[in-house]
């Protein structure tokens, strides 16, 4: 027997997509979770309703890793259909619980690791009634398997269930049977605990386990967004139905009843986009959320946006291209085509989130940064922060926030004016004024994507086409200013670096640790947001090597690096992640040692040759 | 054409609205259209309804797509916010523009091509969620700034300039809007302004979406011999079925029509629109009724004209949304963001 690893380990759970297994997993998690545990799920979920392969990934983490460390300690292979990748999959020395209703030893045998044998279906037959009730209920019943294996406080599961059900008792009750049905059996046949299990510790408190879309739609809703357009598309529906939800409790106005905001489902992608710009466009701060293949469709309008000075916010909830790709699986691939999205000289404001909990700061800000420029700015965010929970500090709201609106001219400013000129560079910074509709005829003018003078007016000549673009150009520089700025973990004495942006964060922080223990120290610069600032330019030139970790094939982020700062192409190694899965901390290590001498080889941090990469090196 | 701003010369004699402005105070731009275009009448027309409507210049927000027709929205009502979109996308920038501030006057114009091929999907839908605003479709049959070719509203057998016949069948807009339950569907010509006056004042003062077809003949690419939208074809072919003549909420009757021979339809904001059948059988209250005798006359290569379909008690999309009566883009942050307490309420679900 290996030796206890206390909230150090990881479960994966192989069900069928339809059953019911997701209320499991919330529920073993969210206990994990209240036993003040750091904990980390990922849904690993088909583009279909019913009946395709599921799986979940629950990492117990002490250490508050929130990303998957590659490695799967237990796996519960309820789904027949993938056993065989299943038992694979396992890490040496780990476990598999299986349904032994139905005997399979010769297909799940593995001599380095054990098997786990729990007749759940039949369990359930002899308990519950009615086919479908059998099926929800053998979920719930591994659940209460692993409470006992991993020694998980049950009164915790049954608390978390009185909550889940509070309007449905009967399902409390049920749902009960189920979880001790199977806490007693595999306390009765199994040895309890395993080596592997759970122990209270204190480092939840003050957080939540929350996912990104959810967060994003909270950010829209204090930040004051009042037109939300949209045209359903995995995986950014939630961020609308987050949206629509909270609208629907937070903002109807106590003394009419009516709705503080418009929540329009358009005929597609294009018309949502067009609706935002034309509400930005009228002074309300509007949104959408779609995902790559909505943001091709967008491309015309976020030209005209571009051009045309329009605010707008969108949320790309990314998952995997090209064309329909995988819906249900995450990638960073739209950086290139968010950065340069439309024909033409276009560039366009990002920001890359890296949990929920910068979605929902990062929606506040993209308000007032799409005001303050006049330009459309994409919050790029993906499937896996998008749709998974994460642990994150408490979302913070500061009451004496005041939104950023920009320039926009008021009825006595507009009536002090001689004339007003929408597209003249004023204050220097390439940031013209606006007025909105419906204050005075002197403020009046013409939005137009075809060429147009500073003054606003149609032009076809050479030099008054220039002036404008050039001082989009100044405006953009103006934006390197007021983005976000780069995360940066530098020691001058280190010379090796990686660069990574969203979603990849959380594996990179524990990929550094197991390489410092490696003995190589790595500096860290995490990107949030396009365009680059000069902070971006002084990190990259004081390394000699520079590592940059995306979830993509085409290593986009270096192209984007490569393209927009002076850093030389050949310093800057790509580590590329884009099976669909969340990246891993092994990956990376593996990534960089391959390319780097550690000063100290610890074996067993690396997988064996051969391993099953899901990823390239460029 | 050359750009030479119009001088803004005003006589005094010249005659005021109720807001004490001239009909010069509504012109916009000049015109960089052919010399006879059609567009150019309903252009004239807007300013006239405009002006005769007592609207705020500031208060109207002018949209239109990529077009001839959609390059008009610069050459009426300069005080006006305008705003010239992408080909066949106008009615959304409209939607999103109405939901911020519902209290302003939405004026679309749009053509065949923008309107019926690359916007039909986006036309459709704005009709489906009865979208506050006039749409004004400058239907010419013909894309001009691409020379000549057919659009979606060219009737078989129409012949283009250079000869060729046309075999598709035709989308005709007044029919689609009235199967879509379009609440309120005109169909004129630009030549008559007599008539499209009052129509577009009654369209600017509907609760909901308000189309008008305007037949408007392209002088260079579709006003020859076998063509089905010249000048003369239409002049020959289309018939007025009701006249509509517009009377705002402040103005009395005049005594030009008895009671008897005017259906007075009340607007929302208490206007109405006087209805004078010029064809007994036709009843424009009756959406079946009316679409089977548009469609009738259609075969027959004729255009029934004037206020073909009314309807005023649909919910527009606001009414539907139960958005309040100030505009959205009104609303103070403070009504608008729910505050530190109600995160932390909200924060409780998710441990």
């Amino acid at each position: 027997m290996t030796t206890d690893r206390v909230n150090d380990f990881a479960i994966k759970i192989a069900t069928v997509n339809g059953t019911g297994s997701a209320s499991a997993n919330t529920l073993l998690m969210k206990s994990i979770f209240r036993s003040g545990i750091p904990v980390m799920g990922k849904n690993y979920f088909p583009s279909n309703i019913q009946g395709l392969p599921t799986w979940y990934e629950i990492r117990v983490t002490k250490d508050s890793y929130v990303a998957r460390s590659g490695k799967v300690d237990i796996m519960v292979a309820m789904n027949a259909e993938t056993y065989a990748r299943d038992v694979r999959e396992v890490a040496s020395g780990g476990y598999l619980i299986y349904d032994s209703t139905w005997p399979r030893p010769a297909l799940l045998a593995r001599d380095d690791i054990t098997v786990l044998c729990v007749p759940l279906a039949k369990l359930c037959n002899e308990n519950f009634n009615g086919v479908r009730t059998r099926i929800l209920m053998k979920n719930i019943c591994y659940a209460g398997v692993l409470a006992a294996l991993l020694n998980l406080d049950v009164e915790q599961i049954r608390t978390l269930l009185a909550e889940t059900y509070a309007k449905k008792p009967a399902l409390v009750d049920s749902n009960m049977k189920a979880i001790t049905l199977g806490y007693e059996y595999a306390k009765a046949n199994l040895a309890c605990p395993l080596p592997l299990k759970v122990s209270r510790l204190e480092k939840t408190k003050g957080h939540v386990m929350i996912d990104g879309n959810t967060a994003a739609a909270l950010g829209c809703v204090f930040a004051g967004a009042t037109v939300a357009a949209w045209y359903p598309i995995t995986p950014s529906t939630s961020v609308m139905d987050a949206f629509k939800s909270f609208a629907d409790k937070m903002r109807v106005d106590p003394e009419t009843g009516k709705k503080n905001f418009a929540f329009i489902q358009a005929e597609d992608e294009l018309a949502a986009i067009g609706m935002v710009l034309g509400a930005n466009w009228n002074g309300a701060r509007a949104f959408t959320a779609t995902s790559g293949p909505g943001v091709s469709l967008m491309n015309e309008f976020l030209g005209l946006a571009y051009y045309a000075e329009v605010p707008a916010v969108l949320f790309d909830i990314q998952r995997v291209g090209p064309s329909t790709g995988m819906p249900t699986r995450t990638q960073q691939c739209d950086i290139l085509e968010a950065a340069y999205a439309s024909h033409g000289d276009t560039k366009h404001v990002c920001l890359y989130p890296r949990d929920p909990e910068e979605c929902f700061y990062f929606a506040r800000d993209a308000f007032d940064l799409a005001e303050r420029l006049q330009t459309p700015v994409m919050v790029m965010s993906d499937l896996d922060i998008g749709m998974n929970d994460w642990m994150c500090p408490d979302l913070k709201w500061d009451d004496n926030y005041v939104p950023d609106r920009g320039k926009v001219l008021g009825l006595q400013e507009i009536q002090k004016l001689e004339k007003f000129h929408r597209y003249l560079d004023v204050d220097g910074d390439g940031i013209p004024y606006r007025t909105l509709p419906g204050v005075h005829p002197k403020g009046a003018y013409f939005t137009r994507g075809s060429g147009h003078t500073q003054y606003g007016a149609y032009t076809e000549d050479s030099a008054e086409y220039q002036i404008v673009l050039d001082r989009l150009t100044r405006k953009f520089h103006t934006a390197k200013r007021l983005v976000p700025k780069a995360v940066v973990e530098h020691d001058p004495k280190v010379d090796i670096a990686i660069v990574a942006y969203g979603s990849s964060d959380g594996a990179v922080h524990e990929a550094r640790d197991i390489l410092s223990s490696h003995g190589l120290t790595t500096n860290y610069m995490r990107l949030r947001s396009f365009p680059f600032g000069e902070d971006v330019e002084k990190f990259l030139e004081a390394h000699k090597l520079v590592f940059v970790v995306e979830q993509n094939r085409d290593a986009q982020m270096r192209s984007l690096l490569t393209l927009e700062t002076r850093v030389p192409k050949d310093k800057l190694r790509s580590l590329l992640h884009y099976s669909g899965l969340p990246i891993s901390s092994e990956f990376i290590v593996t990534g960089v040692l391959a390319e780097v001498e550690p000063k100290v080889r610890k074996p067993e941090a690396v997988p064996a040759a051969g391993a099953k990469s899901s990823g390239g090196l460029v | 054409m050359t750009f030479l701003p119009k001088p803004k010369v005003r006589h005094p004699s010249l005659p005021k609205n109720g807001l004490g402005l001239t009909r010069r105070d509504y012109e916009g731009g000049l015109s960089t259209l052919c010399a006879g275009c059609g567009h150019d009448s309903i252009t004239a027309a807007i300013i006239e309804a405009s002006w005769g409507l007592d609207v705020q210049p500031q208060d109207m927000v002018k949209l239109s797509g990529i077009g001839c027709s959609s390059k008009t929205t610069a050459y009426f009502v300069s005080g006006g916010h305008g705003f010239n979109s992408v080909h066949g996308r106008m009615p959304s920038i409209a939607m999103g523009a109405n939901a911020a501030n519902r209290n302003l006057t939405y004026v679309g114009v749009s053509g065949d091509g923008d309107t019926l091929s690359i916007g039909l999907g986006q036309f459709c839908h704005a009709i489906r969620r009865n979208l506050n605003m006039a749409y004004i479709i400058e239907n010419n049959g013909v894309y001009g700034l691409t020379k000549g070719q057919f659009s979606a509203s060219a009737d078989v057998g129409t012949k283009a300039k250079k000869g060729e016949v046309n075999q598709q069948p035709p989308i005709d807009p007044v029919l689609l809007a009235m199967t879509l339950g379009a609440t309120f569907v005109a169909r004129s010509f630009s030549g008559d302004k007599q008539q499209l006056v009052p129509l577009i004042q009654a369209a600017m003062r509907h609760k909901g979406f308000a189309l008008i077809d305007v037949l408007s003949p392209c002088v260079t690419f579709n006003d020859h011999e076998g063509s089905t939208k010249s000048y003369q074809y239409t002049r020959e072919h289309y018939d007025a079925a009701v006249h509509a003549d517009f009377v705002p909420f402040q103005r009395e009757i005049t005594a030009e029509y008895s009671e008897g021979d005017a259906l007075p339809v009340v607007l929302h904001d208490g206007s109405r629109i006087l209805l004078r059948k010029l064809d007994a059988s036709y009843d424009p209250t009756d959406r079946a009724a009316a679409s089977s005798a548009i469609q009738e006359r259609l075969k027959k290569g004729e255009f029934l004209t004037g206020l073909l379909y009314v309807d005023t008690d649909g919910k527009e999309f606001h009414d539907v949304n139960e958005t309040p009566a100030i505009p959205l883009n009104q609303i103070p942050h403070g009504r608008l963001s729910p505050g530190s307490a109600a995160l932390a309420k909200v924060l409780a679900r998710y441990r």
